[in-house]
């Protein structure tokens, strides 16, 4: 099949970015979307110009790494699917694709199609944990999980941190990925100590990076590669009322032995 | 080169206790004064800088992914085998000591994969606390799937997606110590140098990914645990990005690389669909479980897979080895896939294939059962081949997925070079000559949580070191060979692609260093691969400059090192001139085809030490000494 | 790090606030066009000015301005909190992309911010045209029926008030569920009644104001 790509050029974060149009034929439908590009890299250098730059790593789906916007789709068309698992069979000759970066304030590009992330990191960083250090641990059994609460907890930890929701969001608003690891823990017996410091935490740092605010679209659901539903983020506001509402001040710790 | 493995004397079972009593302690107070580089973010690395800040060492982590989360151990699908016996089905950690070892053909230490069953249970423990959420049963309990080379059931698992969800957990804990400020995190950054003072590995050289900054860093103790080398075949089921410049850059100033040939096929992988294809994907071993493997009985046969009719099927592993079935471990199985493919019994397009049918158990226990079981699986197959393996039978083929080789390590962990470290995938110790599925997950972790924040603390209590910083002289050489390598590899300005050259390499390798070996083979790919390097140093091309993202150029700098790596590979298999676990010489093989070990000449990690540009490398023994298990010929009959 | 969020400082708890205050004036909605009805009863002229005078002496006369005082604050706080969160989401995204595709976000859901406004416009008309009477040129105090039929009497009028009731219907539909949503009222089984209580709360209240209108329009009411 033979393709028409409008992809966002851009040098690095200080640059002016801009569209250009590339020219692609002979591509398989068996090839992933990645691979498409690589084919396409691939012909460039040999001209000598420079390639696309894409972050992607795993190539299977569960990383996280890579990230496109497709034709106005996170990750392209199809549902349940990151850029590297989408297939060019979703596609057909002749289709004029455009491939732009995430766009969100506390998602900079760096260049062309990679974009900056680390906002994720620190919001998770705020409070996306239980403290344990190694070595506290009871044992696996001492803890009963219901299996309903395990396999739930399990839908929301599958998210991969891609920043498709964000990406996909109209508003720019990271309350999905949030929302996902919130879920997570408060859905364990594990992660009750610090249930709702966490969401306090969490929340006020998204804020700070920059995020926009959820209005209730639903397009970070059908954007997220792993499908975590928007049930996720009713969740957060729960346990976010509860927090802000009932939370006691901080006591401070007192270490009794001397 | 004098190889001291440091295995505490004592009875196997007491060693460890008996190095945890005897080991230097670092003072709570002092513990802060100490310096330590992480060179990885995965299970291994990401739980070691975790666990050492939680002690008090001032740790400094490195990535070259954009977040420590995104690390390869996020893709193992199947599970993490711990000796908890939860099954009351005779498990013990003799009985996972005993397992590992003769999984890995009797090429593994001991003492070394004694700890590792002892440990395996304190990583479930930590996990669940961590928030880790592990399947489980009604009751609330632990849930455990079985897996290849094992008659327990002690695989734990979170569906197919237990190294993302083991990788969070770490991941969870680092992100806290970076908030602590006890980790200072530097992701987007590629090692590219160690850097010794007196001796002993006192930091490495960085690029940063973004700038090109070529910056030192220096620590009192530095640990490597930068994943394995599988992407020196081009296609595996490794990530794009991973690599082996950080253990090469290691071996090339001293530490000795164990056992590179012992490379793992992994038998589940989606078949090659074309030239075009940058990567393979693994389908869990965990689907063997629940599926049958077979091929047709007749040569080329071509019929749609429905149409064969069940006298004429082939189940071979369960023809072949009864008592495991389809259980058998991955090079068994992985080399009894290749031979009905070279009997002309391959299916699909290219005839590289064979079927895993889930049929009889969706038959057995319906599709929703399976579907829970397998869901994700199933999904990603279909999404990829565009067929659905509810209806039709999976086409697997193997595929190049972990190396046991690696950096060698003594039993703190610790390679030839002093204060140099070695954890996970990156260090050769505990899986012989094959791993044995849900082993990489434990080891990742066993040595992360529970051995390094011991033996580094030791090591840091029993050596005496200057004080240096980043202007020493050292780091200004390494600094400056760093700079001069990349300008070399952007100066050559030729007309083919890196991808090139490593498709070539990678097709160098899977032909005579792959499933099977032979001394011819290994002999033309020992004459082809200096060929291919020399044309590379001439004939690369990279677009751009050092100074932004070029992702060429840390794609050239990888190959540069991988072309030097695949000659090491082949050198040392020609060497071992026996066959065990995933090294397959077809030299040495039983009537039956299996493989054919020789302990006589052979009982022994082959630990090759650099010897300069041009020269051979020198091949070193460490004997490996069997005192509690019985070395058998390996069988899965 | 940032402090932890707090109800008021934080975007989740402006959603809260914004949640909360829609209740209000959902229920507000609900009774107005309740006590609207009332024109429709047989006696509806004496039904409907009973009714304002009820209400103008609740309480000796005080209780009218409690609950002024209560939807003052409320639509204040919804405004306040709408500001804050908009601005926030505009800041978030100040480059586009140049395809867009919206698959789930509905006309409804992407029209909040601007039914809002266009909602609060209508608002101080309609206190200026039916409680004030300032732009009513027939406003009799106290004659509550006579001053809504004459005063929706001239057709841009009434179709007026008929396209601000699409606005609220609108905002109603996505704002019903959404304050559901936001108030952490979700569960898997319940998610289709969610949506059904959505629906049938905006037909029922903005049905009901709608009558009123075309009544006068088709001279039903006069």
């Amino acid at each position: 099949m033979r393709l028409t790509l409008t992809v966002w050029r851009q040098k690095d974060a200080k640059s002016e970015g801009k569209f250009v149009t590339y020219d692609a034929p002979d591509i398989s439908p068996d090839m992933s979307f990645l691979e498409m590009l690589d084919v396409v890299n691939q012909r460039l250098i040999e001209k000598a110009e420079d390639p696309i730059a894409f972050d992607h790593d795993c190539r299977e789906g569960i990383c996280g790494m890579c990230g496109i916007v497709v034709n106005g789709n996170p990750h392209g068309p199809r549902r349940g699917t990151t850029s590297c698992q989408l297939h060019m069979r979703s596609f057909k000759d002749g289709d004029a694709i455009t491939l732009e970066p995430w766009r969100a304030t506390p998602f900079p590009v760096l260049k062309d199609l990679i974009v900056d992330r680390s906002s994720f990191d620190r919001i998770i960083m705020a409070g996306g944990f239980i403290t344990v250090p190694t070595g506290n641990a009871p044992d696996g059994n001492a803890i009963l999980v219901p299996k309903d609460c395990a396999e739930r907890s399990m839908d929301a930890a599958a998210c991969i941190g891609c920043g498709a929701c964000a990406a996909a969001c109209p508003n720019g608003s990271a309350m999905l990925f949030v929302a996902a690891k919130i879920s997570h823990l408060a859905l364990l017996p594990q992660g009750q100590p610090e249930r709702y410091d966490r969401v306090l935490s969490m929340v006020a740092q998204m804020d700070e990076e920059g995020f926009g605010t959820c209005t209730n679209h639903g397009e970070c659901s059908r954007a997220c590669p792993k499908e975590i539903r928007q049930e996720f983020i009713a969740q957060l506001n729960r346990d976010f009322l509860w927090g802000s509402v009932f939370s006691r001040p901080k006591v401070a710790g007192g270490s009794g032995a001397g | 080169m004098e190889l001291k493995s440091n295995i505490p004397d004592g009875p196997l079972e007491k060693k460890w206790d008996k190095y945890r009593f005897d080991m230097k302690l670092v003072n709570p107070a002092n513990k802060r004064k100490y310096s330590v580089i992480v060179v990885g973010s995965g299970l291994a690395g990401g739980a070691g800088a975790a666990s050492l800040a939680e002690l008090g060492y001032n740790v400094s982590c490195f990535c070259y992914q954009d977040s420590p989360r995104r690390a390869h151990s996020i893709a193992a699908q199947g599970g993490i085998n711990a000796s908890k016996n939860y099954q009351n089905d005779g498990d013990s950690i003799q009985r996972l000591f005993y397992d590992t070892i003769k999984g890995g053909d009797f090429r593994a230490r001991e003492a070394n994969v004694y700890r590792l069953a002892q440990v395996s249970s304190n990583i479930i423990d930590q996990c669940v606390a961590q928030g880790v959420p592990f399947g489980r049963e009604y009751g609330g309990t632990l849930g455990n799937r079985s897996f290849g080379g094992a008659q327990v059931s002690r695989t734990f698992y979170s569906r197919g997606q237990t190294g993302q969800q083991l990788l969070l957990g770490a991941y969870q804990a680092l992100e806290r110590q970076i908030s602590l400020g006890n980790v200072k995190m530097h992701s987007r950054h590629e090692m590219l140098e160690v850097v010794l003072v007196d001796g002993r590995a006192r930091g490495i050289v960085t690029r940063d990914m973004i700038t090109g900054a070529i910056e030192s860093h220096v620590a009192d103790a530095v640990i490597l645990a930068t994943g394995g080398y599988a992407n020196v075949f081009y296609l595996s089921t490794n990530a794009a990005g991973c690599n082996t410049t950080a253990i090469w850059r290691a071996y090339k100033k001293g530490a000795a690389f164990a056992n590179p040939c012992y490379t793992q096929i992994h038998p589940t992988c989606i078949p090659v669909t074309g030239d075009h294809q940058s990567k393979l994907t693994l389908m869990s071993e965990s689907l063997r479980n629940d599926g049958r493997i077979w091929v047709p009985l007749k040569k080329g046969d071509k019929r749609a897979p429905g149409d064969v009719p069940e006298a004429e099927r082939d189940y071979y592993l369960e023809r072949k080895y009864p008592s495991y079935g389809n259980l058998a471990p991955r090079d068994i199985a992985s080399r009894a896939a290749k031979q009905v493919c070279d009997e002309g019994r391959g299916v699909g397009e290219t005839g590289l294939g064979v079927y895993l049918d889930l049929a009889d158990s969706i038959k057995r226990l319906g599709e929703g059962t399976i579907r829970e079981r397998y869901g994700n699986l199933c999904d990603m197959y279909e999404r990829i081949t565009d067929e659905n393996p509810y209806k039709v039978p999976m086409r697997i083929f193997p595929a190049a997925h972990y190396v046991m080789g690696g950096l060698w390590v003594d039993y703190n962990l610790m390679s030839t070079i002093p204060g140099l470290h070695v954890a996970g995938e990156a260090n050769f110790s505990d899986h012989g000559a094959n791993r044995l599925g849900a082993s990489a997950l434990m080891q990742g972790l066993a040595d992360g949580y529970f051995v390094l924040p011991y033996t580094i603390g030791n090591y840091l209590a029993s050596t005496k070191q200057a004080k240096v910083d980043t202007s020493h002289a050292a780091f200004k050489d390494a600094e400056a060979a760093v700079a001069t390598r990349v300008k070399k590899l952007i100066a050559v300005k030729g007309h083919r692609t890196v991808d090139s050259f490593h498709r070539e390499l990678g097709k160098i390798m899977w032909e005579y260093c792959g499933m099977g070996r032979t001394r011819e083979g290994l002999k033309t790919a020992l004459q082809k691969i200096p060929v291919l390097r020399e044309e590379f140093w001439k004939n690369l091309t990279v677009v751009g400059g050092n100074d932004e993202i070029n992702q060429t150029l840390e794609k050239a700098g990888r190959i540069a090192d991988f072309l030097e790596l695949g000659e090491l590979i082949c050198l040392d298999a020609l060497e071992r001139e026996e066959s065990c676990g995933g090294h397959f010489r077809e030299e040495y093989q039983t009537p039956e085809g299996e493989a054919l070990r020789n302990d006589e000449k052979f009982c022994h990690v082959a630990a090759w030490e650099y010897a300069g540009e041009g020269k051979t490398p020198i091949r070193n023994v460490e004997p490996l000494v069997f005192e509690n298990v019985h070395l058998t010929q390996r069988s899965y009959k | 790090m940032a402090a932890p969020a707090t109800l008021l400082n934080s975007s989740v708890g402006k959603k809260i606030v914004m949640a909360v205050t829609g209740v209000v004036l959902s229920l507000f909605v609900l009774g107005h066009m309740a006590g609207n009805l009332q024109a429709f009863l047989p006696n509806g002229p004496a039904a409907l000015d009973h009714y304002g005078a009820f209400l103008r002496e609740l309480l000796h006369g005080t209780g009218i301005w409690f609950v002024r005082a209560g939807l003052l604050l409320a639509v204040g706080l919804h405004i306040w909190a709408y500001l804050g969160l908009t601005l926030k989401s505009w800041a978030a995204r100040p480059t586009g992309y140049r395809v867009n595709d919206f698959e789930e976000a509905t006309f409804a859901s992407r029209s909040m911010r601007w039914t809002g406004p266009l909602l609060g416009i209508f608002i101080v008309y309609h206190i200026f045209h039916m409680t004030t009477g300032t732009l009513h040129p027939h406003f009799v105090e106290g004659r509550v029926y006579q001053n809504l039929v004459t005063g929706l009497a001239p057709v841009p009028v009434a179709l007026f008030y008929i396209l601000a009731m699409g606005c609220l219907a609108f905002h109603l539909w996505h704002g019903a569920w959404s304050m559901l949503q936001t108030l952490g009222l979700s569960h898997p089984k319940y998610l289709v009644a969610r949506k059904a209580f959505a629906i049938v709360f905006t037909v029922l209240v903005t049905g009901g104001f709608v009558l009123v209108p075309l009544a006068v329009l088709a001279g039903m009411l006069k």
